[in-house]
């Protein structure tokens, strides 16, 4: 039973000193979530430390390395594609939709969609969408490795797991991501584009004026350069949580469910403390 | 040899080992026995590093592995071939892909080389013909095969099995029993398998460890287990009316089973 319950169902056969007795327990039961916090933390760096170590060989560390940048990378061009044009085109529509002050000029409609697009979508929106896709690929592919025995079969062989796994996925990743972010961004545009080709809400010629208008080239670099910090957290989350799942398919899942919910968390907090770094 | 002494391993508060003593021998099958639970795969897992016993000492050839490095550690396991229960194959790799694994790893071999030495070992596990299958088109006992060749690959000194028929119909539990048994004494290898199958005990145990409760309760092979004066013994080997039957007439009549007798 957890603790927290405990308290409360002791609480609840001594009516007087229950909010104490409440308080109590929910205080000690946050401590008991900061402690696990921590643990993990320490866990995820122990892990870190292990995939970070030198390949036992460069050439199947690079065979692997392409192989991860097929699977990961370029199996995720068409979704990349299809979400971005889609998004961009939602993205240039609301802005027309929501701007019909006469103060606010025509082509802010193309401005607003590119600094979108640069500033916010092609990285972290794209990554915590990547993170469900790529993130639950690389947990579930793991933890099945993990729950068929086959990671303990390369301990045994005296391969380091960690590294002959985990590390092609990250370099591959991270690699590749850049491309994926400029794709989302060339493609994003192209949607909005084609909403002022195919409707009457905004023209072509002011709709590509305001794409041009105040460009801000850093923009570009800021959402390549997060997108870079994404990527790996991606990777090596959704790697750690899969590489040390325990028991069976259902746990598998909960660990590719893990996996993706603390690498989203994760793309938040950095969205932030990068964001803060980056453009102030 | 493999000398486990005096091991005891626990998990949490939970002893699961208690004071271990047991000799695993060179060129002989070495069984482990016991009920589901009782600790022998705690026990296999000790001896091949993946669990660390709180005491004792577990010596390869008088190597303590609990004193070693990781780096002698990491040396010791090229001297190691593992099959498992459920083989372990990689999903991503062929059948050779598998069996030359090993070799691409911790060998400095040429390409040519490295696909005939895995195609010998193909040829010793009868997997001829199989070699560019995935692991997943191949059935059971050719997958308990093809992670027999992979464990074999690397000519090991130490041989560990888990469980190596589970899941296995009875004629191909004989062949992987019979296979593992003609490895061992062909090449050598301390062999140890971790097993409950009967068939298995009383066709190639040559040295038996019976693990009762986390503890070492018998030691013998496949001849004395029917003298045993160990009444949990008695009760897993000897657990069904027809095993007990088997009993009685060996101990009037002698033994006599044709597997057994070919390797004694």
């Amino acid at each position: 039973m957890p603790v927290y319950e405990f308290f409360r169902t002791f609480a609840s056969n001594r009516l007087n000193d229950s909010v104490l007795f409440v308080f109590i327990a929910a205080k000690f039961e946050q401590k008991m979530i900061f402690i696990d916090s921590l643990a993990t933390f320490g866990k995820y760096c122990l892990f870190t430390k292990r995939v970070f170590s030198i390949p036992d060989r460069w050439a199947v560390f690079g065979k692997r390395t392409v192989g991860e940048v097929s699977k990961l990378g370029i199996d995720s061009i068409p979704l990349v594609l299809v979400i971005s044009v889609f998004i961009g085109a939602v993205i240039a529509i609301q802005m027309q939709l929501n701007t019909t002050s006469p103060l606010i000029p025509a082509y802010s409609v193309g401005l607003a969609t590119r600094d979108i697009v640069l500033l916010e979508f092609s990285n972290s929106i794209l990554c915590l969408i990547l993170a469900g896709k790529v993130g639950s690929n690389i947990a579930s592919e793991i933890g099945t490795m993990r729950v068929t025995e086959q990671i303990d079969a390369l301990e045994i062989m005296g391969v380091n797991s960690a590294n002959y796994l985990v590390l092609p996925k990250i370099v591959a990743f991270v690699l590749f991501m850049p491309i994926l972010v400029i794709l989302c961004m060339g493609t994003s545009i192209v949607g909005g584009y084609l909403v002022a080709v195919f409707t009457d809400i905004i023209t072509v010629s002011k709709y590509v004026y305001g794409l041009q208008a105040m460009f801000i080239e850093w923009y570009v670099w800021y959402g390549l350069i997060k997108s870079l910090f994404f990527a790996f957290i991606i990777a090596s989350v959704a790697s750690f949580y899969g590489y040390y799942v325990k028991g069976g398919a259902l746990d598998v899942g909960k660990a590719s469910t893990d996996g993706v919910v603390s690498s989203s968390i994760l793309i938040l907090l950095f969205d932030v403390i990068l964001t803060k770094l980056l453009l102030q | 040899m493999i000398e486990v002494k005096n091991v005891t391993k626990s998990f949490d508060d939970k002893t699961v080992l208690f004071d271990i003593n047991a000799t695993f021998q060179t060129g002989k099958t070495n069984l482990i026995i016991g009920q589901s639970g009782s600790g022998k795969t705690v026990l296999m897992k000790s001896l091949v590093g993946l669990l660390r016993p709180e005491k004792g000492q577990i010596l390869f050839d008088g190597r303590n592995t609990l004193d070693m490095s990781p780096e002698q550690m990491k040396e010791l396991r090229k001297e190691i071939g593992m099959l498992f229960q459920g083989s372990a194959l990689f999903d991503s790799e062929t059948v050779l892909g598998n069996v030359m694994f090993p070799l691409i790893m911790f060998t400095d071999m040429s390409r040519g080389e490295i696909r005939d030495r895995a195609m010998f070992c193909l040829e010793r596990v009868n997997l001829q013909g199989a070699e560019n299958k995935y692991p997943s088109e191949i059935s059971g006992g050719m997958q308990k095969r093809a992670a027999i060749a992979r464990a074999i690959a690397l000519n090991p000194k130490y041989l560990f099995c888990d469980e190596p028929n589970s899941g296995l119909d009875p004629k191909t539990s004989i062949v992987i029993d019979e296979l593992l048994s003609d490895i061992t004494h062909e090449y050598n290898i301390t062999t140890v398998i971790n097993t409950h199958d009967m068939n298995s005990v009383l066709g190639i145990g040559e040295n038996i460890i019976f693990i009762y409760k986390g503890h070492r309760e018998w030691v013998g092979n496949m001849k004395e287990i029917f003298a045993t004066t160990s009444e949990a013994l008695n009760d897993f080997v000897f657990a069904t009316d027809l095993f007990q039957e088997v009993k009685d007439y060996i101990l009037a009549h002698g033994f006599t089973a044709k597997g057994a007798a070919r390797r004694n």
